[in-house]
Formats: structure tokens, sequence, C-alpha cells
């Protein structure tokens, strides 16, 4: 369990990049394995908020509930957005893998990096709607619960769109060395895990809150 | 005030000196309560401008900085740690003294305000939790964890110093508060809606908001950094059952502290949300629930319990069996029974609000799960005792701790059992019984097992011995004191009498809490000795050294290095083939085996991260709490611009070149040879210069 | 400055050279071998994507235009959700049961039982306080 022999018996969580890039995969045991951690724990954060979410779903305090605010167009276009720019992270990851050139890469990444902000545009406009037809934190309790749920999964798409172009500044300076692709594997771990958050809020948040 | 202090210093105006209200409306209780306020703030000024005197004189600001404060070295940090821990703890153990002393005279009404009493129980409580227990038992498996498992730093230096400068931000806010006050008076639960904004509009809940949010994050931290070296750093041949028991039990600690410790940040940033932007999560109107809060903390408050007890039972485990010479007795049954306890710890955090007004059957099932923990902490308590059966026990220093927790942990646990029992607990909920029970399980049990712990492996970190004589007057005072100041408690709950009274009036009481007032003196006395100790032992550090650096004929790897040890901790990574392996090695007549070569080694460099982390999130904390948003804004601004600039870092490690490590190794080989081996009967003796006699020549039994 | 830039361009060339020298020594099967491994990540992560949106058309399309009653419509919500949470994690996060990846497994695992314990024990505990004391907070 503990060899250091680089290679297959040194795997991590997410994408590995192998034995070519075999500084930065041995590099990765401990990055990653510790990333993985820490998205863990904050997994239990989402799931503790999930959890208060639903029992504030009847402190409506006589505003308006879910029915009542949420629609279900902005989800469909938001999961879209962000399952799009999972795979588009994924086709990133491959050709950082495959030496598939520099160019490349930054494109992936750079649709990635649209995708991310477009589904931010698209959710501050949802909120936006939101709050002008009377949905606003400080009026009840859900609402209040729904502003400390759906926003702060907003944040961290936000934080990861921040870190994509800090990497992108690295690759400026150092080219694509090790740090920047155990970067780039830790902030594809993110990603994805942002995606399945994500799943959750428009199963539970959106469809669940609609029917 | 005009619109431009008011940008500039937020809230924050004359009236948060301690003294400001007894000049404005001087009565006799705001002379008394500002008298006290004041001094202790006077304390907290003048301890700094001594302190750094006192480094400007010897001119050690260079040696602080570099190295110290920028080290990322996981022994230095864990000292500091410490260092932490052991100021917080006399501040806390002087407030709970003046609570024993207005409860002792609190027939009537007693010398203190009700805020000020607030103010001390609550501050006790979170400096207690998070910044004493929370920092010490850190600064403990920093220190020792890498050593036993053959490691040389832990898996992230950098994030380590982070964590470091998190928790010495957390502290260092709750010291602002005694200068520019007040604090919170909403106990160290901070339960809503008491300290939402309507009820409690001032400065002090936000204080301990941020203070406590610090601390969590960076307890988050450091049980990633802990779990993932333990799982990835082990020397060659250290299988995990052959881990060292206070490595399980650091493990297991982290392993709660990664999964514990965001139902707390949920908590506490939901109630911030509601007193900064209006939210109603927790409110008493529109909707709001406060129970959340109380169900969102326990979540948090039940595996904390054990974040703070595990690594306690570690370090027992390690005195128990090095005291009494013999392997650790049914060390397979001691991890299983660590593992059930973090994994049941997570399903019994309803028994601290069973009076709630759930059903019957959900206070059922929680109090059933409560009490199965006793299940594998009895397995301990027994395990502990049949390791000193039939041993050669030498009551040290840490080994008369270890009794004591013994005794007295059994007795806290069996008042456990009761309070687990729901129909019992709607009795005494909320009355000083309670603060007897987990006072008793929380001083044998943590507070012991540190002090068991620092006396233990303080020779480790600095080279010298602690002073055994007024370690045992610290260990004997500590037992008496603690009997004297909580069993009465247990008593005062009985009759009726609720926690938190600043005042009462049947005179009942009296007797007992005038005793529970003559233990705290006892343990302000034993509190006394520990200063008398660390004195001595500093003065005496030529006559108490211990350079070989096996001073208690010690069992795993820690034992394996010089006192203090070098940076790189091992030259060459030990191969283990068994479990107590430093023993092993004594046993086979070959310890400190020298490698035929040796190789140079990395070394991550210092940075300056945790400082800039630590002091942003004073900046922070402090302008959040007094509404001076600039100072939020632009301390989070140096804080995200650091970490950006953190990763365009590269070549942060430097190499220590292989002759300089033989040369090391070398000298040390070398007076090992000067030293005459002592006996274990002679250990606390100044004839110890850490050389034991090899066990094959007859120091075993 | 300097030092740092040049030793970035090492470590640049030095991964080029080891691809370049990999590729020399280990032309024939690890070749091949190599082209498979690729095939397959690109294949995870297309039946990914597909899988995906799978799953996320077929809960919005019962949502919006079947009409059943509202328990039906959760269970099959909650079911796809699970699903493609599990598609996410098998084939964009690459866990698998295969030996490699076993310490992250469990780390799921065990997250997943920290969080039902949690969330789960918050929903019984909260739900039945409203039953009993605060019906109006009952949605």
């Amino acid at each position: 369990m503990t060899t250091h022999t680089a290679g297959a018996s040194t795997r991590h969580p997410g994408l590995n990049l192998g034995e070519p890039h075999e500084e930065a995969h041995s590099a990765n045991e401990e990055l990653v394995f510790g990333f993985w951690v820490f998205m863990m724990s904050d997994f239990i954060i989402f799931g503790l908020l999930f959890a208060t979410y639903v029992t504030m779903l009847g402190g409506t305090a006589g505003g308006p509930g879910p029915s009542d605010l949420l629609e279900m167009k902005g989800a469909f276009i938001e999961t879209m957005l962000l399952l799009a720019s999972s795979f588009t992270f994924g086709m990133a990851s491959l050709s950082l893998k495959y030496h598939q050139g520099t160019a490349k890469l930054i494109g992936w990444l750079v649709v990635t990096l649209l995708l991310g902000l477009g589904f931010l545009a698209h959710e501050l406009k949802d909120f936006h709607t939101m709050i002008s037809e009377g949905g606003y934190p400080s009026r009840s309790g859900y609402l209040s619960a729904f502003f400390s749920l759906v926003p702060l999964h907003g944040l961290h798409v936000a934080g990861a769109c921040l870190w994509m172009l800090a990497i992108f500044g690295q690759m400026a300076v150092h080219r694509i060395d090790t740090q920047v692709k155990t970067g780039l594997t830790r902030l594809a771990i993110l990603w994805h895990f942002l995606d399945i958050v994500w799943i959750v809020i428009f199963s539970l948040v959106y469809l669940g809150g609609l029917t | 005030m005009t619109d431009e202090s008011s940008f500039l210093l937020g809230r924050l105006g004359w009236d948060a000196l301690p003294f400001w209200d007894m000049i404005q409306n001087p009565t006799r209780e705001s002379i008394i309560n500002g008298i006290i306020a004041s001094g202790a703030a006077g304390m907290v000024v003048l301890g700094a401008l001594a302190a750094a005197a006192l480094i400007t004189w010897y001119g050690k600001w260079k040696v602080l900085w570099c190295d110290w404060l920028t080290s990322v070295d996981h022994k230095k940090i864990g000292i500091m740690f410490i260092v932490i821990a052991l100021l917080m703890l006399l501040r806390a153990v002087i407030e709970a003294a003046f609570m024993r002393a207005q409860q002792a005279f609190g027939l009537g009404g007693g010398f203190l305000s009700p805020e000020h009493y607030g103010q001390l129980f609550t501050t006790h409580g979170t400096i207690m939790i998070f910044f004493m227990a929370m920092p010490f038992l850190t600064g403990l498996i920093n220190f020792v964890m890498p050593l036993q498992i053959g490691a040389r730093d832990l898996s992230f230096p950098v994030l380590n110093s982070v964590s470091f400068g998190l928790t010495a931000a957390g502290a260092a806010l709750m010291m602002i508060s005694l200068v520019l006050a007040p604090f919170s008076t909403g106990g160290w639960t901070g339960y809503p809606p008491f300290t939402e904004l309507q009820a409690n509009p001032g400065p002090g809940v936000d204080y301990w908001i941020w203070g406590v949010t610090l601390s969590t994050l960076s307890s988050t931290f450091s049980g990633i950094n802990f779990a993932v070296t333990i799982y990835k750093k082990r020397a060659p041949g250290m299988t995990l059952m052959r881990m060292p028991l206070f490595c399980w039990t650091a493990l297991c600690t982290s392993i709660l502290m990664i999964f514990g410790m965001p139902p707390l940040t949920v908590a506490t940033g939901l109630l911030a949300l509601d007193r900064y932007l209006d939210f109603h999560m927790f409110t008493a109107d529109l909707g709001g629930n406060m129970m959340n809060y109380i169900n969102l903390f326990w979540a948090f408050g039940h595996p904390e319990v054990y974040i703070l007890i595990l690594p306690a039972f570690g370090v027992f485990s390690e005195v128990f069996s090095t005291f009494s010479g013999k392997r650790l007795y049914g060390y397979t049954a001691l991890v299983i029974a660590t593992m059930a306890i973090a994994v049941l710890s997570f399903t019994v955090w309803l028994h601290h609000f069973f009076t709630m007004g759930q059903s019957a059957h959900i206070n059922a099932v929680f109090g059933i799960a409560t009490m199965l923990i006793g299940i594998p902490t009895g397995v301990k308590i027994f395990d502990w005792m049949l390791t000193m059966y039939r041993g050669r026990v030498r009551l040290t220093v840490p080994m008369v701790y270890a009794v004591g927790f013994l005794i007295l942990f059994s007795i806290g646990g069996l008042s456990g059992i009761i309070l687990a029992t729901p129909s019992i607990d709607y009795q005494i909920h909320n009355s000083l019984f309670l603060v007897a029970h987990f006072h008793n399980m929380l001083i044998p049990g943590l507070l012991f097992g540190m002090l068991a712990g620092y006396t233990y492996w303080f020779s480790k970190a600095f080279g010298f011995q602690l002073d055994a004589r007024w370690g045992y007057r610290a260990a004997w005072s500590w037992i008496v004191g603690f009997m004297l100041a909580f069993f009465p408690l247990y008593a005062l709950g009985l009759l009726g009498m609720p926690r938190r009274t600043v005042a009462f009036f049947d005179p009942v009481y009296l007797p007992w809490t005038i005793a529970a007032g003559l233990g705290a003196l006892i343990i302000l006395y034993a509190i006394v000795c520990l200063m008398a100790q660390l004195w001595v032992s500093i003065k005496r550090r030529d006559a108490l050294a211990t350079p070989g650096g096996d001073p208690w004929d010690g069992r795993s790897l820690e034992w394996d290095t010089p006192s203090p040890v070098p940076e790189y901790n091992f030259p060459v990574l030990p191969q283990v083939n068994s479990h107590d392996a430093f023993y092993r090695q004594k046993c086979d007549g070959a310890p400190h085996e020298s490698p035929a070569r040796y190789e140079p080694i990395t070394i991550p460099k210092n940075t300056a991260m945790g400082v800039i982390i630590g002091v942003s999130g004073t900046a922070v904390g402090f302008g959040l709490t007094w509404h001076m948003w600039w100072l939020a804004l632009a301390f989070s601004a140096v804080a995200l611009v650091a970490m950006i600039a953190r990763g365009f870092a590269r070549n942060t490690t430097w190499t220590l070149d292989a002759e300089a490590i033989e040369r090391q190794q070398r000298a040390w080989a070398h007076q090992l040879e000067q030293f005459e081996p002592i006996t274990r009967q002679w250990e606390q003796s100044e004839a110890n210069r850490g050389v034991p006699v090899p066990p094959n020549e007859g120091a075993i039994q | 400055m300097r030092a740092h830039e040049s030793n970035a361009q090492d470590t640049q060339t030095l991964d080029q050279n080891t691809d370049q020298n990999t590729q020399a020594q280990q032309r024939g099967h690890d070749d091949e071998d190599l082209a498979r491994e690729r095939q397959r990540d690109f294949r995870s992560y297309g039946w990914g994507l597909f899988l995906s949106l799978v799953l996320t058309l077929i809960p919005f399309g019962v949502a919006a235009f079947v009409p059943l009653p509202s328990i039906a419509h959760w269970i099959i919500i909650g079911e796809c959700a699970v699903v493609q949470i599990i598609v996410h994690f098998r084939f964009f996060l690459h866990i698998s049961f295969s030996r490699n990846t076993r310490e992250d497994l469990q780390l799921i695992l065990f997250t997943v039982l920290i969080i039902t314990i949690l969330a789960g024990g918050t929903l019984w505990i909260l739900f039945d306080l409203y039953y009993r004391m605060m019906p109006g907070m009952a949605p």
C-alpha cells in the first residue's frame, strides 16, 4: 500500500496521467488523495445543507414557495451547461495525458471556462428574476435555506473558474510543468465534483420543488 | 459619530474599552467588574508588550521569524500549537477560578454582574474546547505521529503552517476580545435565538462566530493532513497494524475532524448569514427554525467529543505500555475499539437534546446508541489495566496522570450512562450534574492525557527532561483539585442547581459551592506547579539533558532519534518488521543502526504563507466583528492573492547534502558511546542521559 | 528569476525527453497498450456524457410533460439522480471496483454512510418535531 514505485500501483482518484508523466504522476499520489479527502469533507457540508433545506421547505411564512419562484427552463439550461463543461474538461484532461499539444489543451480549457461562466451568468440572472419577484432571502426561512444552498454551489464554481485562470497564468510563466499538471488534475476533480452536487440540486431543489 | 469615523472604525467606539462603563456609571457592581475586566485586558496588553520587549532585548526577532513562524517543520509547528494551548489553558483556568469564586460567594448575589459572568462561561468553554484542547492534541499529533510512523514530515507541510496560522488567528481574536470587549454571553454552544441579532446586536456573538470558524477551518485542514500522512507516508514495512496505538487514535481523530467539523462550519456559517445578511434560518419569526441549529451544532459536537478524547487514549496507551515495560495488551482489540468509537460517535448526537420535544422512540434509539459506546470504551479500560498487570510498573509523572485517568474517567463514564437514559436526563439536564459529567470526562480524559503526553515527549522536543518533583506536585494537585472541584457539582446538580447560574438563593447549595471553590484553588496551584516545573527544568536543562534520545526505554520509532530531533527526522527511512519497532531493534541488540551510505535529503523551504493567512484571518475576523468592511475586504484580498501567488512558486525545496547528515549522525553515535546506560530505576534522575540498559542485559522484567 | 525559468525549462525538456525515450524504447506492444488505454479513456467520457444526458432528460421530461402522481415523479427523479451520480463517479472520476482505486472507493462509501446518518437523522428528528410541535413547518 505504501510502495512508492511509479506506475499502475500508485493510482489516485480522477484521471491518472500515467507513466509518460512520471514526475507529475507520483507527485499526484498524495496531492490528489488529499484533495479528494477535502472534497469528501465538502460533500458533508452540502449534504447537511440539503437536509436543512428539506426541513425548511415549510418555512415560507406566507411568502412565495418553490413552485411560485423556480422555473424548469433555467434549471435545464444550467444543467446542460455544466454537463457540457464536465465533458469538455474531460477532453482537456485527455489532451494533457496524451500530449495532443498545448493549443488543444488550452482550447478545451477555454471552452470549459466559458461554459462555467455561462452557467454562472445564467444562474445570476435566475436569482435576479427570483429576487425581483419577491423571492429574496430575508423574506422567509425557506428562501434563506434556498439562498444558503444554491449560491454556495455557484460560489464553488466561481472559485473553480478563478483557479483555472490562475493555472493559465502559471502556464504562461512556467509552461506545462509538473505543478501545472497536478493543479489541472485536482481542478478536474473539483469540476466533476461540482457537477455531482448540481445533480442533487436540480433533482431535489428544482424538479422536486416543481412537481 | 461622524460618517468618516464609522467607515474607518465601524461600530468600534470608546465603549468597547473594559473600563468605560465603570467611568460612565460608577456603581459598586460596575466598578468591581470593570476592575476585573481591565485587569485582564491589562495583562493581555502588558504580556504582549513584555514579550515583544524581551524578544527585542535578546535580539531574537530573526530567530522567531526564520526558525519558528515561517518554518514548515512538523515538529516546530507542533510545538507552537502546544504553546498556544498552554497559554490559553492558563487564561481559561483563571476564568474558571473566577466562576467558582462567584458561586462560592454566590448566595444572594456574588460579586460579578450577570453579563460578565456570561462572558466568563462563554469564553471558558470556547477557549477550552477550540483553543486549548484542539491545539494541544493537534500539536501532539503533529509532533509525534510522523516520528512514530517513520516519516520525514506531514504530507502537506505548507498546509500545516496554514492550519497553525488559522488557529493562531482564532486565538488572537479571543485575546483581542478581552481588550476591545465584550465577548458573547451565549455559551460555547451559542444557541439561537439568543445569539440572533434581535437579542444580541453587539459584537460579542460575532467574535465568537469568527473565532470558532477560524479554528474549525484549521482543524479540518489538520485532519486532512494527518489522514493523508498516515495513509501515504508510512516507513517501509510499517503496515497499519504495526503502527503504535497513538497513530491509530490520530487517524481516527483525523477522520472525525474531516467529517465532524463541516456541520459546525454549516451551523456558524448560517448563523453568520442570519446576523449579517438578515437571513431567517434560526430566527423565531418568518419561518426560521432554531432547532435546526441545535441539530447541526451537535452533529458536530458529538464527534468533537471523540476528536478530543481519542488522542488522549493514544497517549495513555503509549504511557501504560512503556511504563509497564510490556507490549500493549490487546492491541488488535484496542484498534477495533478505536474504530468502533469513531463510527459510533456519528450516531449519538441527539443525546445532547433529549428534551427538545421529539418522540420517545427517537430518544430511545439515540440513548441506546450512546450506551453502546460504553462497550468499546470499557474494552479499552480493561486492556490498559491488563497491560499493567504483571508488568514492572514505574509510577513516573505521566503514569500518575494515566492511573488517575483510569479511575476518574471510569466514574465519569458511569455518570454518562446515567445521563444517556432519556427519562433521567429529563430530570437533570441543564443542571450542574451535566457540567460535572463532561468535566469529569474532559479533565481526566483529555487534559490528563495531554499533560501526560507533554511530560512524556518533552525531552524529545527540547533535549532535556521536565523536572519530576514539580511534575508530581502538578499531577497530584490536578487529581485532588479535580475531585474537590467537580464531585460537589454532581450533588449540586441532583439538588437542582441549574448550570450557568450567576447567583442562587437556596443556602443548601452553599457548602458544595464552597468545596468546589476550594478545589478550584488546588487546580490553580497545579497550574502554578506546571509553570514552576517548566521554569525549573529550563534552569537545570544541562543537568536534565537526555541527548541519547531514549530516556524512558521507549518502544516506538520516535525514540530512535536524537533529542532534539534533527530537521530530517531519520537519516534513512527505517525498515520496520514488527510492532514496537524500536524495542525490537533493542532486543536484537542493534539499535540506531547506521546505513552503509547516506543519501541527500530534500526538505521543504520555509514560507510565510502561514503568517500571511494567520494575519489576514485575524484582520478579517476583527473587521467583520466590528463592521469595518474595508478591513475585512482588504485582507480577504490579501489572503486570496497570497494563495494564487503561492501557485506560481517553484523551487520550494532545498537539499541537505549527505556529508552533513553523516557528520551529525557520527557525532551522535560518538556521544552515545560516552554515556553510561542507566536502568529504569534511575530514569527520572539526573543520571539519565537518554541511554537505557539494553533489554538483553536484564532490563526486562 | 533566471534560475526559476531555466529550471522550469529543464523539467519541460526532461519531460519531453522521457516521453521520447519511452516511446522509442517501448515501441511495439507498449505502444498498442497506450493506444488501447487512450481509446478506453475517450470512450469512458463519451459514455459518461451519453448516459448523463439520458439520465438528465428523463427526469426533466417526466417532470415537465408526464402527468403522474407526485410520489411517482419523486421516485423517478430520485432514482435517475442516484444513477447519474454513480455514472459521474464511474466515467468522469474513474472510480471503480478494481484494486487500484480501492482506497478512494472506501472513502466515498464511508462518506455516503456518514451523510446518510447525518442527513437521514436530521430529517427524522426534525420532521418528528414538526409532527409533534410545529405542524405549520411541515410542507
